[in-house]
């Protein structure tokens, strides 16, 4: 009977492990060992095996820690994926709170609108801002009037690190609402209420009950807008100028055109890696902040 | 002082809103515009429409997303189902990590692991890749979807079933699946959406001479702006968009699930 049963788990859930071990975990341990390999001579991999050598060295890796331009890079990706994640915020926040409050029966249109955009094209959402942004365009006309009344030189709206900064929000903002929303929908009204009987003002309320409260979705926010805004190369490759190639861009670079895949590997091990640290430092801190006794407290309230 | 309070949630709500759909309504506006600029309104024509339907590379491209979404949805609900039941009745974490991690990274890592793999295999590149790929991200998806009808199920329905002498594959074939169906076919419409629209991991693993409709458009934006790229996002909007509603009908928790999916 019990190996029955543990014969009827294994036809239900092999399948789906086997397919997710051949097509997800092998591929990414392969990268691993690609990024101690050398690169071959019309790029790819140097054989594994040559004159009786096993091919496995630190090269690329040294390569990434001594070339000052790759740490930069990684910075300036770093630096980007947080002012997404801080803009995203800034602008998911009233949204959440906005549906989190109006009658139930709104709830959920209200959400599905803030989805649908995130189920059209990705592409199709980078194209929208090229033509925002482009020089003919309503928007920088109306920017470059203003600036040449000031006797500004014209700038720029579209290929600029503003172009691309603004498309990272918008391709990422549905990520940073739902969790939001998810949390402050579970918050208790009469919380507020007793503060505005013992006298609290309204940004008062906000920060020392509402924002504390929240923090557990911000930080599944924050995670969920970092992490992919960290390796995204298709916004910056559509409306960045030269300057902004990020970490994205160069292992899209690594692997399809120099064909470099030792180093194009260890740059994906160094995102995979951030990524990794910074979904574990989000939930670490979630978790910590569950356990302090005075939002203990409030949540048991 | 609540009223206006509540007026300044409402106006930043409304920037959020219309930040949102400023953009689409913008392309799908301009794809009727009688321009090559995509700058200002100058008049009403259906021009770029007929321009779209008699480009042949637009066509083959369209042709080649049909079948691989068709192909990745199929398998990918099959296989996704199952991790989703196993999950359900005996969460383990092996499974929950190699459903979920593909959802969770950064795509681009994907994309360069299979490109690797599929290369080193001597494997080629073309709709094969890109299918065998696309199922691999849309499991978790599937997985999610079902997992959470199941989670809503009374499990003592099966229960009943088996005790009433049927056997597992019975119990799951006559009780269990047509209670989770709802969740199934929404999984089902999810990955074809997911795998139609998918860029970066096609990217990679498409190879040179095989392109998809987001490829093509890629490849078109990197060129020249037309609006002959609006008409075509315009229709891929409509058939995300039909999708998505009709997912929503069949499985009402769809919306909730992807709540989870944010957790």
């Amino acid at each position: 009977m019990r190996r029955a049963r543990n014969l009827g788990r294994w036809l239900v859930s092999g399948p789906p492990l086997l397919y997710l071990v051949v097509f997800f975990a092998i591929p990414s341990l392969i990268m691993v060992l690609a990024s101690f390999r050398t690169p071959g001579e019309f790029g790819g991999l140097a054989p594994l095996y040559e004159e009786g050598k096993l091919d496995l060295n630190l090269e690329s890796y040294a390569r990434f820690f001594s070339e000052a331009v790759y740490a930069q890079i990684f910075v300036k990706s770093v630096g980007y994926a947080l002012a997404t994640t801080l803009l995203c915020l800034a602008i998911a926040y009233p949204l959440a709170a906005l549906i989190a409050r109006s009658p139930k029966r709104y709830r959920d249109l209200l959400l599905l609108a803030v989805i649908l955009p995130f189920w059209s094209n990705f592409l199709i959402r980078i194209y929208a801002w090229m033509i925002i942004l482009g020089p003919n365009a309503a928007l920088a006309r109306g920017v470059n009037g203003v600036l040449s009344w000031f006797g500004h030189e014209p700038v720029p709206l579209l290929f600029s690190s503003f172009a691309v900064l603004v498309c990272l929000v918008y391709v990422h903002l549905p990520f940073m609402v739902l969790p939001l929303y998810a949390n402050l929908e579970k918050h208790d009204p009469a919380l507020l209420e007793a503060a505005q009987d013992l006298g609290a003002r309204p940004w008062q309320r906000f920060w020392r009950i509402t924002f504390p409260l929240s923090l557990p979705g911000v930080y599944a926010g924050a995670a969920l807008v970092f992490i992919p805004a960290l390796g995204i190369f298709a916004i910056p490759d559509i409306l960045g100028g030269p300057e902004d190639s990020l970490i994205g861009n160069v292992i899209k670079q690594q692997f399809l055109e120099t064909r470099d895949w030792p180093f194009g590997s260890v740059l994906s091990i160094v995102l995979t890696v951030a990524a990794l640290l910074i979904a574990g430092l989000a939930a670490w801190i979630a978790r910590r902040n569950l356990t302090t006794p005075s939002s203990r407290e409030a949540w048991r309230a | 002082m609540p009223r206006k309070r509540r007026a300044w949630l409402w106006l930043a709500a409304a920037f959020g809103y219309a930040f949102l759909y400023v953009p689409l309504v913008i392309v799908i506006v301009y794809s009727f515009n009688d321009s090559r600029l995509n700058a200002e309104w100058v008049g009403f024509t259906l021009n770029w429409y007929r321009t779209l339907f008699h480009d042949n590379d637009m066509i083959v491209a369209a042709g080649n997303s049909l079948f691989i979404a068709a192909v990745a949805s199929l398998v990918s609900t099959i296989l996704g189902t199952a991790a989703g039941v196993a999950m359900h009745r005996h969460p383990s974490r092996l499974l929950s990590v190699l459903v979920l991690s593909p959802i969770a990274i950064p795509e681009i890592l994907m994309g360069v692991s299979l490109l690797i793999f599929f290369v080193l295999l001597n494997f080629t590149l073309g709709l094969v890749s890109v299918a065998l790929a696309h199922i691999a991200f849309c499991i978790g998806f599937v997985a999610i979807v079902v997992r959470a009808r199941l989670a809503g199920m009374d499990e003592s329905l099966t229960e009943a079933a088996r005790d009433c002498g049927a056997k597992p594959w019975q119990a799951f074939r006559y009780v269990t699946l047509p209670l989770i169906m709802p969740g199934v076919i929404a999984g089902a419409l999810m990955a074809f959406t997911l795998s139609i629209d998918d860029f970066v991991i096609t990217f990679f693993t498409a190879g040179a001479g095989t392109v998809t409709l987001p490829l093509q458009i890629y490849s078109m934006i990197k060129i020249a702006v037309t609006p002959e790229v609006n008409a075509v996002s315009s229709l891929l909007m409509l058939l995300t968009l039909a999708l998505i509603i009709i997912a929503s009908k069949v499985s009402p928790s769809l919306l909730r699930s992807q709540e989870e999916l944010a957790k």
